[in-house]
């Protein structure tokens, strides 16, 4: 569904398509059909019969490491991460998504690039897997709620897909819109009263940082639905809000644009929301946080400015108010 | 109700009511609080209180409805008064603990700027007199009328609970409003009953 073609990428670059296939379809044979023992059937299409939707939740991703990686982090379990996530499309508690995100279509699934750019592009998700090679990010994750993960992520840097789309020099702000559907997510608006879909925003040069990753996997498999599949944003020195789950659009505008949590309460969230221990939340302090999947007599631990990321994001901000600025 | 019936009740209430403690004690000490303990222990002790606070503001209506049949529910609201405290209690001493680290600084912030924290702290304070004043001794000491006078503080108590809990979730975030809704309701039923029993009153052929 790639409308528009973007630039050849190297052979080398992309995961063998047969080699991917059939991962694929010994893993959907194993998820779908395992207790049918129906080997005889082309696995594959059947699993897909079975459950379309979910037919590619879980799949391996071919990776390499990266140097832009966080070390020194005892990782938070895969069990953790599925299962204590803001994702207020699929209920407000912690629990809620990984119980209710099971309907969320990732197949197909395509992201549009549109607003200042001089090449709107549609990607479909298979494309947009195979546009660079995937890296092995582990990123501290740190949320507004003063509580902190340490995920194996998987993808690129955003950066090389915003290269491909050649923004204009007017572009100073990419928005990001998240997937919305009524009928999919009806506790979006069962739970709260919230203005959707969800929206959230960066600034060129943030969205051009390096670190600032286009994400496809954590643990090395495809994201599960509740953490954002099929693709999503990862900003890791900023609050886990800033980085919006399964994303379909992103948008290059002139000026910051509209932003969920920033609309709902601008006192407590701002535009920027920089991971910042010296600027407390209205309702909390944010010198500490709570590392998750710890006893509760060891979860607390300082916070970092910019998330510890201060090396490679703190010039970006050279200057400015980061109490005004929050 | 006889002796025995009554007693049998009591022991499954207090066992009803020491249910969450004994859950949160069990799942803390096999390291099984889920992902977030500190979180867990303050959502599990913070609602306990929200919904005993409810049991004990239910009993009078429920009696003035059928006080034919519930009466001797009144023999239960000092116990579950006093669960409500309990719960209170422990969840103002997570806060201070796992939250403010017992440190004077953080605690000192909190109280003053945070209007969360002030609501409940207002509810604790509303609460505090009432535990103190539970005894029987207490209730004949101060005498029935101005006994009565001062646990209305459980009303304040009551709403101030409700503005703590909206507080404390984000904006636009609805989970308060079932303890909200129930919270109304029984303050409601109040004027509404007295207002029934008033009409009642009149209406008896001399």
């Amino acid at each position: 569904m790639l409308i528009g073609k973007p630039p050849d990428i190297p052979s080398s670059q992309i995961t063998s398509r047969d080699a991917y296939f059939n991962y694929l379809s010994r893993r959907r044979f194993l998820k779908g059909v395992a207790a049918t023992g129906a080997a005889a059937l082309g696995a594959e299409r059947l699993a897909e019969l079975v459950s379309p939707r979910a037919a590619l939740a879980g799949t391996k991703l071919q990776t390499v490491s990266s140097p832009l990686t966080t070390t020194g982090e005892q990782l938070t379990s895969f069990e953790d991460i599925t299962h204590y996530n803001n994702f207020y499309e699929f209920g407000v508690d912690k629990g809620d998504p990984a119980k209710n995100a099971g309907g969320l279509p990732t197949r197909p699934w395509a992201v549009k690039v549109d607003g200042l750019v001089q090449k709107p592009l549609t990607f479909d998700i298979d494309d947009l897997l195979k546009l660079h090679p995937l890296e092995n990010r582990t990123y501290r994750h740190r949320c507004v709620e003063a509580w902190s993960m340490v995920i194996p992520w998987v993808g690129y840097s955003l950066s090389e897909l915003i290269k491909q789309c050649q923004p204009l020099s007017t572009a100073k702000y990419v928005q990001f819109h998240s997937y919305f559907n009524w009928h999919v997510e009806k506790w979006a608006t069962e739970d709260a009263t919230i203005m959707w879909p969800y929206s959230e925003g960066l600034r060129m040069d943030e969205a051009m940082n390096p670190l600032t990753l286009l994400t496809f996997g954590l643990y090395g498999e495809t994201l599960p639905n509740q953490d954002g599949a099929p693709v999503r944003i990862v900003v890791p020195w900023k609050y886990g809000f800033k980085s919006a789950k399964s994303i379909v659009e992103m948008k290059f505008v002139a000026k910051q644009p509209d932003t969920t949590w920033n609309d709902q309460a601008p006192n407590e969230y701002g535009f920027y929301s920089n991971v910042n221990p010296n600027v407390d939340h209205p309702r909390w302090s944010q010198k500490t946080e709570r590392r998750i999947g710890l006893p509760f007599y060891e979860q607390r631990r300082t916070t970092l400015m910019f998330n510890g990321y201060g090396d490679q994001v703190a010039s970006m901000y050279a200057g400015m108010d980061l109490k005004k600025y929050y | 109700m006889k002796r025995s019936t009554l007693i049998i009740l009591k022991t499954l209430v207090w066992i009803g009511c020491l249910l969450p403690a004994a859950n949160l004690v069990w799942r803390a000490v096999n390291n099984n609080l889920g992902p977030d303990p500190t979180a867990e222990i303050q959502n599990v002790t913070g609602l306990s209180a929200l919904w005993m606070l409810t049991a004990t503001l239910a009993i009078s209506p429920l009696r003035a409805l059928l006080p034919k049949y519930l009466n001797w529910l009144i023999k239960f609201r000092r116990l579950i008064g006093l669960f409500v405290f309990f719960y209170g209690s422990l969840h103002m001493l997570t806060w201070l603990g796992l939250y403010a680290g017992f440190d004077l600084g953080t605690i000192r912030t909190d109280i003053t700027e945070r209007r969360f924290i002030i609501a409940g702290m207002a509810t604790y304070l509303a609460l505090l007199p009432l535990a103190l004043t539970s005894t029987t001794w207490s209730i004949r000491k101060l005498g029935g009328k101005n006994w009565s006078r001062l646990h209305a503080l459980i009303y304040v108590a009551a709403i101030t609970a409700a503005i703590h809990y909206w507080w404390k979730v984000k904006t636009g975030v609805l989970t308060p409003a079932p303890y909200t809704l129930v919270i109304l309701l029984l303050l409601l039923a109040r004027p509404v009953l007295a207002w029934r029993k008033r009409r009642k009153a009149q209406t008896v052929p001399v």
